[in-house]
């Protein structure tokens, strides 16, 4: 089981061409992933390490090869109208990994598939991966993963490998590590997540990795109190940030006392989070707490 | 990126939005005649990329071109602290005079990306000319807040309402309207994150002008507005930041003595918090970024090593785009033109990490290993500055 992709999820990679988007399909394909299309226009009919065939169209690769969700690795400038193609080819997921898309195209997109049936993760996020599928739709190294019972969602690339690579230390498997993205508008944010992982039968307790700017871990907090049944761990990152300054992530920026770490802690807090004090503590974190729960022995 | 005030201004004034009669003087002389120009009265406004000037010295209103020329002086001749500028303050190399304006009431506008409704909006408030982060904290309900749909845009029902919140008189509804539906072209056309007006002023004859103008634009959007970069005053940037985001790497300096190189934003935060929560001080936040060069890595230690402040230097490397091979490349390389013999805590995961550690190994360089983020944090403390 897992969250959102399984070994029947049939990847198609816009951007496939590309040096992100090749290096990043073999290394996909390589861990397990079924990559069945790519997409990108001008290249149509090629052959993409002899396996995968490319189309000029995500349209002509959906009819073709049923490809169920879109990988898109395509330069900023022309990724919001790559998120617009998969959408309107119907295709129920995309993860969009692409970085520095300008906000107010993202506010258009946003907007454009809002009411349609396609969930969007990212952008600039390092993507998804369930280890128990050998399915990995993104860019974090395979290696790393245990397939097992945590979930971990994240608005961190590199900080979420920290975290899962802390957890197979300590022989903890992950169920799905879903990456959400750094931006101040991404297509799927924390709370949608916590509800697939509260209904999935596969994972019993969840760690979350929030950081500065905006105000999604207070709504995940919100969440957690009112409606979420199992046991999470969450670390909020960027105490040490000063404000009015962006920390790398385009999204992460103290705009007010909202936007602080110290306030996003005290509401996790108050919903009953097992608080992860510091980022070297996830993993030890993480297994007290399962451990309070009969979870583990 | 932060744009100037009468840079901003020279925006709304193309959008035909009103503001006030205006010449950018950058010598106390020019100030002189600026204000001459102006009728013999001014106010001289500090050219800085920070707000509070106002309270700091970098605002005045003069009665005669004399004292245009001494305020001028005194604004060009030292560095305006402000709560936003840091202890250091910002250089002021330009001035903007402006004619006095006949003020009968003062109001708040600004443009922004409401995260929440994940959409453009635009707030109002008749507390003009007040600190808004203080109306927001203490009286909410004196700010009200207008969702855009940015498939839409602003609609003229929508400037109406913001006209009717602001209890504003017949006589000016029409051109505030103007004004609104002005800005948020100004905010979409431009690919602002923030347009804010503090104070858009009613006028003694019925005019709304905007008296003050910030524009923010999004650093993501450059590739398409060549023309807006022309406004980046490298000057008003730290300079060390301003190195690194011309090679495309996300600097912020901090106050700290530890210099840290990271790639990943996330990863960099954790890693000043770890830091912070050894006892120790980062120096800086920094993402080398996924796909470096060997080049680029030594950049980003080149950068870290000219703070005056680093004495030490911590790298947490999770090798996965980003070959930990590549880090250690750039970090020899930079110490060999350097010649720095500042102390180093390497820790590197993942991609290449025997590698990576061989050839830091074998560099000759002072280097520590440390395996976990604890392990790090310990032996930057005890690495004695």
């Amino acid at each position: 089981m897992g969250v959102l992709v399984d070994e029947t999820t049939r990847v198609m990679v816009q951007g496939i061409t590309g040096r992100e988007g090749s290096f990043h399909a073999r290394a996909c394909m390589a861990y397990g992933t079924n990559v069945v299309a790519g997409v990108t226009p001008g290249r149509g009919g090629t052959m993409f390490e002899d396996k995968v065939p490319v189309f000029n169209s995500v349209e002509e690769a959906v009819a073709q090869t049923q490809a169920n969700m879109a990988l898109i690795f395509v330069p900023p400038a022309f990724a919001p109208d790559a998120i617009a193609e998969s959408t309107d080819a119907g295709i129920p997921l995309i993860a969009c990994i692409t970085e520095g898309i300008p906000v107010q195209d993202m506010v258009k997109i946003y907007r454009y598939i809002e009411n349609k049936p396609t969930r969007l993760i990212g952008p600039n996020c390092p993507g998804l991966i369930n280890p128990g599928a050998r399915c990995k739709i993104g860019i974090m190294p395979g290696a790393i993963h245990l397939p097992g019972r945590v979930g971990v969602l994240s608005r961190s690339g590199t900080l979420t490998y920290e975290a899962v690579g802390q957890l197979t230390a300590l022989d903890l498997g992950q169920s799905s590590c879903v990456g959400i993205g750094g931006d101040p508008i991404i297509g799927t944010n924390f709370v949608d997540v916590l509800k697939l992982f509260d209904a999935d039968p596969d994972t019993d307790a969840v760690v979350m990795i929030g950081e500065i700017g905006g105000t999604m871990e207070q709504d995940a907090a919100a969440f957690v109190k009112a409606d979420f049944k199992k046991p999470i761990a969450a670390l909020v990152v960027g105490a040490s940030a000063p404000p009015g300054k962006r920390m790398g992530h385009a999204g992460a920026i103290i705009t007010g006392e909202s936007a602080t770490a110290e306030f996003k802690i005290a509401a996790l807090k108050d919903a009953g989070a097992w608080i992860i004090h510091t980022p070297a503590d996830i993993g030890s974190t993480t297994q007290e707490m399962l451990r309070s729960k009969g979870l583990i022995s | 990126m932060n744009i100037h005030e009468f840079q901003s201004k020279e925006v709304f004034a193309r959008y035909g939005i009103p503001v006030p009669r205006g010449i950018v003087a950058t010598t106390p002389a020019e100030a002189k005649t600026a204000t001459q120009e102006l009728g013999g009265q001014s106010v001289v406004k500090a050219q800085i990329h920070a707000g509070g000037r106002g309270k700091s010295g970098g605002v005045q209103l003069v009665r005669s071109p004399e004292e245009a020329e001494e305020a001028a002086q005194r604004m060009l001749a030292s560095n305006i602290v402000t709560p936003q500028t840091g202890p250091d303050g910002a250089p002021v190399e330009k001035l903007l005079i402006e004619e006095l304006a006949d003020i009968k009431q003062e109001l708040y506008v600004a443009l922004t990306i409401d995260r929440w409704h994940r959409s453009p909006a635009i707030l109002v408030s008749t507390k003009g000319g007040m600190d808004i982060e203080e109306v927001a904290a203490n009286n909410p309900e004196d700010i009200h807040t207008e969702p855009v749909d940015p498939l839409s845009g602003l609609m003229p029902f929508q400037t109406r309402r913001l006209v009717r919140h602001l209890g504003l008189d017949p006589a000016v509804a029409g051109d505030a309207a103007k004004v609104f539906s002005a800005l948020y072209r100004v905010f979409v056309e431009n690919d602002c994150t923030l347009v804010e007006i503090n104070p858009l002023i009613i006028t003694g004859d019925d005019r709304v002008v905007a008296l003050d103008a910030k524009i923010n634009l999004d650093d993501d959007s450059m590739f398409r507005h060549a023309d807006l970069m022309a406004y980046r005053d490298i000057n008003q940037e730290d300079p060390l930041e301003a190195q690194a985001s011309d090679l495309d790497i996300a600097y912020v300096n901090l106050d700290g003595d530890v210099g840290c190189l990271v790639n990943g934003a996330g990863l960099a935060m954790a890693t000043l918090d770890v830091t912070n929560a050894a006892g120790a001080a980062p120096a800086n936040f920094l993402d080398v970024g996924g796909g470096a060069t060997p080049e680029k890595v030594a950049n980003a230690v080149k950068i870290i090593l000219s703070d005056p402040n680093v004495k030490r230097v911590l790298v947490n490397i999770f090798g996965g785009i980003l070959r930990c091979d590549i880090a250690g490349e750039g970090i020899v390389l930079a110490y060999k033109e350097t010649g720095s013999t500042v102390p180093l805590v390497v820790r590197m995961l993942g991609t290449n990490v025997v590698e990576g550690k061989e050839i830091l190994r074998t560099s000759g360089l002072p280097v520590v290993f440390a395996e976990t983020l604890t392990d790090a944090a310990d032996a930057i403390k005890q690495l004695k500055v």
